[in-house]
């Protein structure tokens, strides 16, 4: 029995192998798996057995290297990093690499930007943060991702902060919501931290919860903008029946008192980051999982219900305990992750089963975001974007160094990041940011004049071409460079044999070998 | 091209009372015009043509429903006084130099003295001098008069134009490679067109400038790369794309095949020559202006003549808080001579009829010029009272719509607020105002607001219907 197992997967893998460019020979056997099988993949595993649909194999080396780099830090691995990867002989030089990366300054960036579109960091319209508060509300995300903040203490600091829109900025999670009024609020908090569209919910739930959130006051200062965010102790009790206190229902049905001494989002950031309260836990482990694997336990991550519930449970449940267990450390859930064989499959199926990418036996195609994907444009060429806002005058011009996952406002974009689905920040919905690909986005990296013209006048490429005389490798550099691999001997062939017309072939080939590159789906995808 | 391809590019399956057996009785040029015919014959009993499409609204008797809208948008909020609600007696503190407005070729309708040549087109349109909403900001009034709606909760609603893209683009039947909502050239970028109908709906913006010599429209005409090499460039890819192919069977790559496909039509095939007004003859080009504006309006004639819905023609430049005066004698020639060469070409073509042209800012400006400094003659923004223009696609020209008091501060007449013009404007393009908008919460959203939802309203524009 075991010897016909070994057998077919020989064949499938050679099968796979001759028809494959992206993944190369599999060192899966050699390195990759971690020391033993994790409880992660004992449960996926045991899930897909039930299923009867079959693992696809470990991607390859080269596959990972790519992978890990854009899933963990939004970042394409540059010619040195790969070929260092790619030849280093390590066994457990997988693990390591997923160490080294989560340790990176770009970690911090990349999930900054995340967080900034669930946070709605954006200075104008419908989320009027103001430029100054947007930059603030950045930073003091990137901050707390810099430090790896636990994840209570940074939803608890938000929740609970009071002070300057400029000073303290994580008061801008109060001003970040399209309406004031309590009911608003607490959407907010049920989508952001509890995975929940409380619009499904009960009526009565969400108005309960919105009274924890009844007395949080606005007022302006004398400079410009300025808003203070405070615990206004007598807005709303001023209103009730009861003078003097409040009742307020927590979504899983207990009942408090509220009096004035206390400010009512303390008592519900209490209830929220207790770790015996399965809603917080459950939103953001299952948010990882899928930020990193392209599909929620729970999908959409962000409409936790009854009537739809995790597809496994159990796996669930193992990740919520190991947050808690490492005192809210999001990095060590990250890690479970990436060290996992689940996350490590290549994304070519093994089953036709239509569920088996939702039930993690292979990883899933998707497209790189709009501010990854023109960040590695740009690194490819050494060129960079321009950016500015036009509020308020005097114009801001943002630094040409800095990259497009570290814009901090949403309100700072432009017409390439538009079309490629960057999320627009006006809702927090995880679904706002569209990956799905365009004609126009065709259009665009095809033949426009912007990736055209940062191909064409690129001095990186340029160097890269006086440098390499040799044609085989000036394309395996361009190969390492723009897909993280090495040139097959097939597709050398067709490089060396390309002659473009009416342009010097040395040079036409190489603007063309990076422009067809840059081009094809395997950079194009996370895969 | 199969019958049923044919039968389904003319709208006809389904609704067509001839079956598919009687057409392949007929043969293929007998069917397509019977095919053709029936159409004529449903759009003269005043049914519209697309009867296929779930939220069509029955248009009135002897009219033929609107296909196309160019929207003339003046991003900034033009001045009212010096357009098209001009208060000549209001003395120089409103007027400044620009007191003396003109007559029109329709009695009684005066507008500003820098519009000429709109003045001798003033049959073709009609002046709604009552817009209102009261928003002083650009993007909330901006947000308003494209939406219909104030600002709110979760939901960013879409725009016309994306909601014509909705009902009259790919999802009913559009078939064109040319995108079905085109801007030129720019996005407006502070105000998400599509809203909460997503990426699918975002307008097509060209880039590039159609008074240069050549309009690179981004994407689609490249500077300095021929075509021989286009083609050398594609061969390449097509052999390096091993992935691509190895994946073939997956969703994603299905899609992005579809999307690339698509883009080499429009590169290398016909649909992209609608952006190269070289095509033009000389003295064409000449009457819309050669400048950004005028060209743009003669880009988006193009684009009506291949049947595309919906185009927006962003016009920079009408936040005039300073040298206001003088910005007017500089951008309204060039607007009075793009809009009206338009109007007077798309009559001349017999396209005035199916093509609504829609003029308007997201608010007007200070009837009383801002003489002091830091203005020294600006004026400020004002939504209390503003204009918009609409022609053709059925609307009647010629009209004036309400009015504003003595020195255009604020509504006298007939308030129109934006979504009773939208509501217009969906009506004569045959959208079912009580259709609903797919949305991320799968609320049930009527795609008119109604006064229930709080919403002000004063009714559609029954006068100009």
């Amino acid at each position: 029995m075991r010897r016909i197992v070994i057998i077919s997967f020989l064949l499938v893998g050679a099968f796979f192998t001759s028809a494959s460019t992206a993944e190369g020979p599999s060192s899966a056997d050699r390195n990759g798996r971690t020391a033993g099988e994790s409880q992660t993949d004992r449960l996926v595993n045991a899930r897909l057995a039930r299923l009867g649909i079959p693992p696809a194999d470990l991607c390859s080396d080269a596959v990972f290297l790519r992978r890990a780099y854009l899933d963990v830090i939004g970042t394409l691995p540059t010619e040195p990093e790969a070929r260092e990867f790619l030849q280093n002989e390590d066994p457990g030089k997988r693990t390591a690499l997923v160490d080294q990366l989560l340790a990176r300054d770009e970690f911090a960036l990349y999930w900054a930007m995340k967080w900034s579109d669930l946070l709605r960091v954006k200075a104008e319209f419908p989320i009027n943060l103001w430029p100054n508060a947007a930059q603030a509300y950045h930073r003091w995300i990137l901050t707390s991702l810099r430090e790896n903040k636990p994840y209570d203490q940074f939803v608890r600091e938000l929740l609970t902060a009071s002070g300057s829109n400029f000073r303290a900025p994580a008061v801008n999670f109060y001003r970040a919501v399209q309406g004031r009024q309590p009911q608003s609020i607490a959407r907010a908090v049920a989508l952001t931290f509890m995975g929940c569209r409380a619009e499904k919910w009960p009526k009565d739930r969400l108005e309960n919860m919105a009274i924890f959130f009844s007395q949080v006051g606005y007022k302006s200062t004398a400079e410009w903008k300025e808003e203070i965010v405070f615990f206004d102790a007598g807005k709303s009790l001023a209103a009730a029946t009861q003078p003097a206190s409040l009742s307020a229902t927590f979504p899983d049905s207990t009942t408090v008192r509220l009096t004035g001494d206390r400010d009512g989002r303390e008592v519900f950031a209490d209830w929220l980051v207790n770790p015996k309260n399965p809603w917080f836990t459950a939103a953001i482990v299952n948010r990882t999982w899928y930020w990193l694997m392209g599909c929620g336990l729970v999908q959409e991550p962000d409409d936790f219900r009854p009537d739809n519930p995790p597809g496994d449970p159990e796996l669930l449940a193992y990740l919520q305990k190991e947050l808690v267990a490492s005192h809210y450390d999001l990095k060590h859930i990250y890690r479970l992750i990436l060290i996992s064989e689940a996350y490590q499959r290549s994304c070519v199926p093994k089953s036709a089963d239509a569920n088996a990418a939702a039930n993690f036996a292979c990883y899933p195609l998707r497209q790189l975001e709009a501010e990854v994907l023109i960040d590695a444009v740009c690194q490819i060429t050494g060129s960079t974007e321009k950016y500015s806002s036009a509020i308020p005058e005097p114009y801001t011009f943002i630094p040409q160094d800095v990259r497009s996952i570290a814009l901090p406002d949403g309100s700072i974009t432009s017409s390439f990041l538009e079309m490629f689905g960057r999320s627009p920040r006006d809702t927090g919905l995880e679904s706002e940011r569209n990956n799905r690909p365009t004609a126009a986005q065709r259009l665009h990296l095809l033949n426009s004049s912007h990736v055209l013209s940062k191909i064409e006048q690129s001095r990186k490429l340029q160097a890269l071409i006086q440098s390499r005389a040799n044609p085989r490798e000036l394309a395996t550099s361009l190969y390492l460079m723009i897909l993280s691999r090495f040139p097959t001997e097939e597709e050398l062939q067709v490089v060396l044999a390309y002659s473009p017309s009416g342009v010097p072939k040395r040079r036409g080939t190489a603007m063309d070998l990076t422009w067809a590159l840059i081009n094809s789906a395997e950079f194009l995808y996370r895969h | 091209m199969s019958i049923d391809d044919l039968l389904e590019q003319l709208g006809a399956i389904g609704t067509s009372p001839v079956s598919r057996r009687a057409l392949l009785r007929g043969g293929l040029l007998g069917a397509a015009a019977f095919v053709l015919a029936g159409g004529q014959r449903r759009a003269s009993a005043a049914t519209p043509a697309t009867a296929s499409s779930p939220a069509t609204a029955s248009a009135p008797a002897g009219k033929k429903t609107a296909t196309s809208i160019i929207q003339i948008w003046m991003w900034g909020g033009p001045s009212q006084l010096d357009t098209f609600d001009p208060k000549p007696d209001a003395g120089y503190d409103y007027c400044g130099p620009l007191n003396s407005p003109i007559a029109t070729n329709v009695d009684g309708i005066r507008i500003g003295e820098l519009l000429p040549l709109l003045a001798k087109q003033a049959d073709k349109y009609s002046i709604i001098r009552s817009m209102t909403h009261g928003i002083n900001a650009h993007e909330t009034a901006a947000y308003m008069v494209q939406t219909g709606r104030a600002p709110g909760e979760r939901l960013v609603y879409p725009g016309v134009g994306a909601v014509v893209s909705l009902f009259k683009g790919y999802d009913a039947g559009y078939r064109s490679l040319i995108p079905p909502y085109v801007v030129l050239t720019e996005l407006q970028g502070r105000f998400s067109e599509a809203g909460f109908l997503g990426a699918k709906y975002t307008p097509f913006a060209t880039g590039g400038d159609p008074a240069q010599a050549r309009f690179s429209v981004e994407g689609i005409i490249a500077p300095n790369l021929s075509d021989q090499r286009q083609q050398d460039r594609r061969e390449l890819l097509n052999k390096l794309d091993g992935f691509a192919q190895q994946m073939k069977d997956d969703p994603q790559m299905k899609g992005l095949a579809a999307a690339e496909h698509q883009a080499y039509e429009m590169i290398l095939g016909d649909a992209g020559k609608v952006f190269d007004l070289s095509q033009e003859p000389d003295d064409v080009r000449d009457r819309y202006g050669r400048n950004t504006f005028g060209q743009s309006c003669l880009v988006a004639r193009r684009l009506v003549e291949r049947q595309v819905p919906y185009i927006t023609i962003n016009s920079k430049g009408w936040d005039t808080h300073k040298q206001h005066f003088q910005t007017m004698r500089r951008k309204l020639p060039e607007m009075d001579k793009g809009l009206a060469t338009l109007l007077q070409d798309l009559s001349d073509r017999g396209l005035l009829d199916t093509t609504i042209v829609w003029w308007s800012g997201e608010f007007g400006r200070t009837p009383r010029v801002q003489w002091e400094p830091p203005w020294n003659g600006g004026r400020g923004h004002w939504g209390d009272a503003f204009c918009a223009v609409l022609a053709g696609g059925g609307f009647r020209g010629g009209a004036v719509v309400g009015a504003t008091d003595a020195k255009g501060e604020q509504v006298k007449e007939r308030p129109v607020y934006p979504c009773d013009l939208i509501a217009s404007l969906y009506e004569r393009m045959g959208i079912d105002p009580a259709a609903t908008l797919p949305n991320p919460e799968g609320l049930p959203i009527r795609l008119s607001p109604t006064a229930a939802e709080g919403v002000k309203t004063n009714g559609r524009l029954k006068e100009l219907l």
